[in-house]
């Protein structure tokens, strides 16, 4: 039997259909929706809508105090808040649609929406 | 092994006259092939251990070692075989695993099938260009799409799992070409000599 590789032509094709694949897959999946606006919550009601085109800080009353929201360059984040731990504010700028802070002690969120909401963990 | 097989296996066993007469067994009668598969399927599941004792930086992404004695077998002996190897692997691995008819055995499951079933495809591609690295990566990929089927419709009925197929998706290309490549070589490198694997049975 003459010898012959059992690597084929057309597994590199394949190979590049599984890259090609695979990148369109990390694309759809991890870029999410374009944001356009940041729904401010209060006490589990909303407290303001506010679209992100314009920079601009937010004072939002809770029960330990007063939160401050940033938004900025189309993105949006908690700037300052009197919660203990200050999980919220280390959470950075929300930039994607879907993508939420929450400051559980003073109960005050930002959560940005944008025309097509794909992932919402409060959905479910 | 056929059901055939069972149905005959008394008749059989009292008939033998090599193997000792214990009338309270039952003696299944095997043939060439199912030792055979046997054998295969012991090969997979010390690759299957052997893993497991390799850390992996995220629960559920794994090698899939086994999987490359399953393409051997299927490019050898054909689908049947190569179900039989990979479902027998699943299910003995569980039992050494102790997680027989949990979620991890479920998750098992479902991938080999959805590979077998991508499998019994993929063969059928004209051999002349396309050989094992194809067949690898795409029941890579099936594998995972049956994982991620089950994690969603059973586990963890949730969208946000979605974030998870691109590492997924990402490891099934790298392992499933690495798993081609090695059943590729190994299948060149025994073409001419055959080694034990290929045995007489």
């Amino acid at each position: 039997m003459p010898f012959h590789s059992h690597i084929k032509p057309g597994d590199y094709l394949t190979l590049l259909g599984g890259v090609a694949f695979t990148i369109w897959v990390t694309v759809a999946v991890w870029s999410g929706g374009i944001a356009d606006t940041a729904l401010i919550r209060s006490g589990g009601k909303v407290f303001k809508e506010v679209p992100l085109s314009r920079d601009q800080q937010i004072e939002v009353p809770g029960p330990l105090g007063v939160s401050i929201i940033t938004i900025e360059k189309r993105r949006a984040r908690i700037s300052s808040d009197p919660s203990p731990r200050q999980y919220c504010v280390r959470q950075g700028w929300l930039q994607q649609a879907g993508e939420i802070a929450i400051c559980l002690p003073n109960e005050v969120s930002v959560e940005l929406t944008g025309g097509e909401k794909k992932y919402d963990s409060l959905n479910y | 092994m056929r059901i055939e097989n069972r149905a005959k296996t008394v008749a059989a066993g009292s008939a033998r006259r090599s193997i000792p007469d214990h009338r309270s067994s039952i003696r299944l009668d095997t043939t060439a092939e199912d030792h055979h598969i046997a054998k295969m399927a012991a090969v997979a599941l010390g690759l299957t251990v052997l893993e497991n004792a390799i850390p992996s930086p995220l629960p559920g992404v794994k090698p899939g070692l086994a999987n490359i004695v399953t393409l051997i077998v299927l490019a050898r002996f054909g689908w049947r075989a190569a179900a039989w190897v990979s479902l027998l692997r699943v299910v003995a691995g569980s039992l050494l695993f102790g997680n027989f008819l949990a979620p991890g055995f479920f998750l098992s499951l479902s991938g080999a099938v959805c590979s077998l079933a991508v499998l019994a495809l993929s063969m059928h591609f004209p051999q002349r260009w396309f050989g094992a690295v194809t067949d690898s990566i795409l029941a890579a990929f099936a594998h995972i799409a049956g994982q991620m089927a089950v994690v969603y419709l059973w586990l963890i009925p949730h969208s946000g799992i979605a974030y998870l197929i691109p590492i997924f998706a990402t490891a099934a290309l790298v392992f499933g070409t690495v798993n081609g490549l090695i059943a590729a070589r190994f299948m060149d490198n025994t073409q001419n000599h055959p080694l034990p694997l290929e045995g007489e049975g």
